[in-house]
């Protein structure tokens, strides 16, 4: 099953998906064009990584790393489907990028390879956007990159880890303005879903809510005010983005 | 006054914090000591340039811990940096503010440890290094504050083992507390009971297996806890 969160008739309500429209728990289904997106959950501890596609390494001019590298956000980045990012005036390049992002399930410390999956609720969307203006070399990538205000839509749905039959077989796509720009397979990642778990879970107590956002693959290009950005993932649907500039930011906020 | 804010104040403040899903911004390279013991490597490559902007770093809520805890090293390891700092906890909302109004939105001053495994890089985040389970020991109370200059006065002592090994004070930063929380507030918001902190002296004093440890502000707050041993393989 896919879930959702609206903000509805004055209140936060859990939808599911049903013919690519919004099921409200009384059965009423809703245009998803016209409801009022939440991130499907609220997150936890928020992991992402970097260069976790040889490809986008390489893209990149970084060899693949030889232990995943892993950065943090906090939830003030989190965004929802729908919703606008905005770019900086003094930024000259900022990026999508289209991950999977694997929801934990259940408290995991120690986890074995072979249980990894054990752990994982399910799977969503993530556009986890970089300003590449602001890289420095301390701490890369640096808060200034990865961790702005909005900077990471978040969904649409959250979909049952069941339903998804291998997550490592899926492709991904990005499209600006309705024009293909990314296309990958999670099958390229360098390390996998159980790796990650494994990786994290040695040294610290994964909780219920916390997100692991798995990188993204080759692909990626300059996005500006006003283009509407798609990251899609077969099977989990399709999380949409606004790209807009300081004024239309500032008098929406 | 808002109902956060006296939460904060009147309760034990790692409670609060892990109830209401704090966040944790440390930074590094704050104090002029630091800097300067670091200064010809922060032309060199991996960095090439002094940074720019603060350099900040997440202690998610896993290594929140308080008072009398014991805190598990990750596997095979046996020492770890104690880095005594300060708690700016947020008591309303902040976005871009200046540093004019950045201290009316702090509702008090902690006190943490500020626990790493020992690294010499920080090109990459740290996150083994700063994120293992109980990596932040947090003082139960908030000290009320007026002003920055009171800040620099608070006097942080590291006790191992009832023997103190480091007495230091905030008072030489690179970026004062309402310079920080201007520049990071500028494009990343903090909410009510977040929080950030002031700083680690670059090389704290190292703790090991064993080892019981006290961060105090002499007479005002403090933390204890030990050092156990995890995992060998």
């Amino acid at each position: 099953m896919k879930h959702g969160r609206i903000y509805h008739n004055g209140g936060i309500v859990q939808v599911t998906e049903e013919n690519s429209r919004v099921r409200l728990a009384s059965g009423r289904l809703l245009d998803e064009k016209y409801v009022q997106w939440l991130p499907p959950l609220e997150p936890g501890t928020v992991f992402a990584l970097g260069l976790n596609y040889a490809d986008h390494a390489a893209e990149l001019s970084f060899k693949a790393p030889e232990k995943p590298l892993v950065f943090l956000k906090g939830a003030n980045a989190i965004t929802a489907h729908r919703c606008i990012t905005r770019r900086p005036a003094d930024v000259t390049y900022m990026h999508y990028e289209c991950e999977l992002a694997v929801v934990i399930g259940k408290e995991a410390k120690n986890v074995c390879r072979e249980d990894a999956y054990d752990y994982v609720a399910g799977y969503t969307i993530a556009n986890d956007y970089a300003f590449r203006d602001y890289l420095e070399n301390y701490y890369r990538p640096n808060l200034r990159v990865k961790n702005r205000d909005h900077c990471t839509p978040l969904g649409p749905w959250l979909v049952d880890r069941q339903d998804i039959a291998d997550p490592m077989q899926l492709n991904l796509y990005t499209y600006i303005n309705g024009v293909k720009t990314q296309q990958g397979s999670t099958s390229d990642m360098v390390f996998d879903i159980p790796a990650l778990i494994v990786y994290l879970s040695e040294f610290m107590t994964l909780s219920p809510g916390d997100i692991i956002l798995t990188g993204t693959p080759t692909g990626i290009a300059d996005t500006q005010p006003g283009d509407e950005i798609i990251t899609e993932i077969e099977g989990l649907g399709q999380l949409i983005n606004t790209v807009v500039d300081d004024k239309t930011w500032f008098e929406s906020n | 006054m808002s109902l956060v804010i006296d939460q904060l104040r009147q309760q034990c403040l790692p409670e609060v914090m892990r109830s209401l899903g704090s966040a944790v911004y440390g930074v590094v390279l704050n104090d002029q000591k630091s800097v300067a013991a670091l200064q010809p490597q922060l032309y060199a490559a991996p960095y090439k340039v002094p940074p720019a902007a603060p350099v900040l770093y997440i202690k998610p809520k896993n290594t929140f811990t308080q008072n009398n805890a014991q805190v598990t090293l990750p596997t095979n390891e046996r020492s770890v940096e104690v880095a005594a700092s300060l708690a700016l906890v947020i008591g309303q909302r902040t976005t871009a503010v200046t540093a004019d109004q950045a201290l009316a939105h702090i509702a008090g001053i902690g006190l943490v440890a500020d626990l790493s495994l020992p690294h010499n890089s920080y090109y990459r985040p740290a996150i083994r290094e700063k994120c293992f389970d109980g990596a932040l020991p947090i003082a139960d109370a908030l000290i009320s504050i007026d002003d920055s200059a009171a800040i620099g006065q608070l006097c942080l002592e590291t006790y191992i083992n009832n023997t103190l090994v480091k007495s230091h004070k905030l008072d030489n930063l690179v970026r004062s507390a309402e310079q920080l929380l201007a520049d990071v507030s500028a494009y990343m918001s903090l909410r009510p009971a977040d929080i950030l902190l002031l700083g680690v002296s670059y090389q704290a004093p190292q703790a090991k297996v064993g080892d019981k440890v006290t961060v105090s502000i002499a007479g005002r707050s403090e933390v204890s806890f030990t050092i156990e041993q995890g995992e060998q393989r």
